[in-house]
């Protein structure tokens, strides 16, 4: 095994379980910190489905930020939905034989790079350029951006201007994934694509890319506004009542 | 007015975001807390030995403790979202009283000390040591939060900076640095049973005067009980309406509403206050304490039904809170939510047509509606979402007819909050108070100018108090705040009129409204 082979496959075995277990310690303290009081922001669903719903309408259309800002919504919304199409796209590289719905996706997924490089790039610009924005950033917030652009670019390069040896790399992860290890195709740009990947990834969990998971735990966003018709009491409250404090 | 030490910010002839100004607004700071106002409510007297680090500590206390914080404190991704939402910040333009820099301050040392980032790499996440400057600047910037939740409306991941607020004074108030103004008070509630720290007897003659006025404004003998056991409501409203202007025009409105319904109710000595300011300092044990005493209250009187009087932070507590912090309220009468607001009581005797209203009573009058923070974002009415913006204009409609909205954008869950809310309706505050006015001041503007507007309703006790105290800052009048209650009482009974009894009503068989929550 080249040395390039077992160096990508022990960054993504790395960055593989970082992603997984820092995600799952976070979840798992969001999970455990009680809710103390209803503090959903108002008006507010009822109901538990219509929760579901209100919280549909934020991660997919992204409702809040609608209303806040319509360029940051814009270039917001191009960046996360070319991503997903990228990140579906992508999963004909592990699996075998590939989903039918994949394949169908192809097209679509291909340019949704574009319409991901393009959000990123309004993001970075509106970062620059509003002074409001660039007071709050921090260098990672930069970082962050340029990390995400520099994803998009390199595998734009490849889809469209320099192909790399698809099949080759195909077989290296799924060999990954079945323990069975086959050699990286050496070339540049996927290895540098590659490595940004497992950047991101290692990333993910330990910055402000929490939100994915922590928008699902925003007690504004997923409580049922029914204080009235149903009592709410965290498990400390509940001791500090027992205890007459 | 008294001479003012900085200028009122100009009217923006367009609503354009403006500028940001690093340390406009870093000299804004409240009075602290006496040792012994801080001791009263189970704080250090003062700055604690090693307060750095029990500030610290307590930070990851508040995360275990509060899901809100730690899902917040790690979300926010900087997308600036917010920045141009907060009225301190349209009224002060400092850079730090954009929510997410507000949010920050806090931020930043949780980051330092409860992140792999921010304890390795302090530099590239903007990540802080608790220090002396840290915590000047918490304390004065988390004093020009009146933790109205219009950031979390557009944030989104609901970010609420409230929370971040309410958690950084906690942790100073156990580092010993409290405010004055929210801790004086509580400890009055603790004491006394109300804000103002008015006794029993106080009360009671107050009350016997409001008496007597309205009859002989009305010639209708309406009761301002006070302790009555065996009332059907409690009511519960916060102590300014007891006295302050035009507050106590609102009280005289209930008064008036329930003696026509014929509803028998009372208030109570002991829990003569509505307003908690425990939440302000984001303190549950406080807020509990406060929040126990109406239920016994509502106890010892053998009520039942507990009613809300106008106010905005109040009714958060009362309609969001009440039953987690001092319920289960099954001794009360299941028919009726707990807690009612005085708008869920009047609208539906109104729909149920047993007040008679008579509009042209408020004809000399063109009315706005400003929508509290804390009732537009943090509560309800009804039970329909939504309800908290129908339900006083429809009051509001009932009583008066020249009604003009403000905005669209300045109302409803948009609306900006008056100002003073959220423990900094102080006078050591008024710069602030005045610059966090100049949204809704120019909202208000636009009515007067299209509609010749000339009173702004109010169903808030701070509401009504901030704007009377900051309206002549603007060019306007403090007279031009009033409580819909008012409107209410004026459209019900007239002054100057007599045999008002006319219309009364028998007390028997109220019909219960469906339910409500």
């Amino acid at each position: 095994m080249s040395l390039l082979t077992l160096s990508y496959a022990v960054l993504f075995y790395a960055a593989t379980a970082l992603l997984v277990g820092g995600l799952a310690w976070h979840i798992l303290l969001y999970r455990r910190a009680p809710a103390p009081l209803k503090i959903p922001t108002t008006p507010a669903p009822t109901t538990r489905r219509g929760v579901v719903w209100r919280m549909f309408r934020e991660v997919v259309f992204f409702e809040s930020l609608f209303k806040s800002s319509k360029w940051t919504w814009l270039f917001g919304w191009l960046f996360h939905f070319g991503l997903l199409l990228v990140l579906l796209r992508h999963l004909r590289y592990f699996t075998q034989p590939v989903w039918e719905w994949v394949n169908w996706l192809q097209p679509a997924g291909k340019y949704a790079s574009l319409m991901m490089i393009a959000g990123l790039a309004g993001l970075w610009l509106r970062r620059i350029v509003v002074d409001r924005v660039r007071y709050i950033s921090s260098p990672s917030d930069h970082l962050m951006l340029l990390l995400l652009l520099a994803i998009g670019v390199t595998g734009v390069l490849m889809t469209f201007v320099w192909p790399v040896d698809i099949v080759s790399m195909k077989a290296f992860f799924l060999g990954l994934m079945r323990l069975d290890w086959q050699p990286l195709p050496p070339d540049p740009l996927l290895a540098v694509h590659l490595a940004l990947v497992a950047a991101l990834m290692i990333v993910f969990p330990f910055s402000k890319l929490l939100h994915v998971p922590g928008v699902f735990f925003s007690p504004t966003r997923n409580q049922a506004d029914n204080p009235r018709r149903k009592r709410h009491v965290a498990a400390w409250a509940v001791k500090l009542e027992r205890s007459g404090g | 007015m008294a001479e003012a030490a900085f200028d009122t910010p100009a009217f923006r002839e367009y609503r354009v975001i403006p500028k940001l100004r690093e340390g406009a607004m870093a000299h804004s700071r409240p009075f602290v807390a006496k040792p012994d106002f801080q001791e009263k409510l189970g704080f250090p007297g003062e700055l604690v030995d090693d307060w750095e680090r029990k500030a610290v500590e307590k930070m990851g206390e508040l995360n275990k403790k509060y899901r809100s914080l730690q899902v917040f404190l790690d979300s926010c991704v900087k997308c600036g979202a917010c920045t141009d939402k907060c009225h301190y910040y349209l009224g002060t333009t400092d850079p730090n009283n954009m929510p997410v820099a507000r949010q920050d301050l806090y931020r930043q040392v949780y980051r330092r000390y409860y992140t792999f980032a921010g304890k390795h790499f302090p530099w590239l996440v903007g990540a802080k040591d608790m220090t002396k400057d840290v915590l000047d600047q918490w304390y004065s910037y988390f004093h020009q939060c009146s933790q109205c939740r219009r950031c979390s409306v557009y944030c989104p991941y609901g970010i609420d900076t409230a929370e971040i607020s309410m958690a950084a004074r906690e942790v100073m108030d156990h580092v010993g640095k409290g405010q004055k103004y929210c801790n004086e008070i509580i400890g009055k509630v603790h004491a006394i049973g109300n804000n103002l720290g008015l006794p029993e007897p106080a009360l009671r003659d107050t009350l016997e005067g409001l008496e007597e006025e309205v009859l002989e404004d009305t010639g209708v003998p309406v009761r301002f009980p006070l302790d009555e056991k065996g009332a059907e409501v409690l009511l519960v409203t916060p102590s300014a309406d007891f006295f302050a202007e035009p507050h106590v025009d609102g009280l005289i409105g209930y008064g008036k509403v329930l003696h026509r319904a014929g509803i028998s109710w009372t208030f109570s000595s002991h829990a003569s206050e509505a307003a908690n300011f425990g939440m302000f300092i984001g303190n549950y044990e406080n807020m509990r304490k406060m929040a126990l005493r109406i239920r016994e209250a509502a106890l010892e009187l053998g009520v039942r039904r507990i009613v809300f009087g106008e106010c905005g932070h109040a009714w958060r507590v009362a309609y969001s809170f009440l039953n987690t912090l001092a319920g289960p309220f099954d001794f009360l009468d299941p028919a009726w939510p707990v807690p009612q607001h005085i708008c869920e009581v009047t609208h539906g005797l109104i729909r149920d047509g047993r007040l008679r209203l008579d509009p042209s009573q408020n004809d000399d009058k063109v009315v706005t509606f400003h929508d509290s923070c804390n009732i537009a974002r943090a509560s309800r009415m009804g039970g329909e979402p939504g309800g908290q913006f129908t339900i006083p204009r429809e009051i509001l409609r009932a009583c008066c007819n020249h009604f003009h909205d403000m905005p669209a954008e300045t109302v409803r869950e948009g609306t900006y909050c008056c100002g003073g809310g959220g423990g900094l309706l102080t006078d050591d505050l008024i710069e602030l108070r005045v610059k966090g006015a100049l949204p809704r001041m120019e909202a208000l503007k636009e009515v007067v100018d299209d509609y010749g507007v000339t009173h702004l309703v109010a169903i808030c006790a701070i509401c009504k108090s901030q704007f009377s105290k900051v309206l002549p800052y603007y060019g306007f009048t403090m007279d031009q705040v009033i409580s819909l209650h008012q409107l209410v009482g004026n459209a019900l009974m007239p002054g100057g009129e007599s045999g008002g009894e006319s219309n009364g009503e028998s007390s028997a068989a109220e019909t219960p409204q469906p339910q409500a929550a």
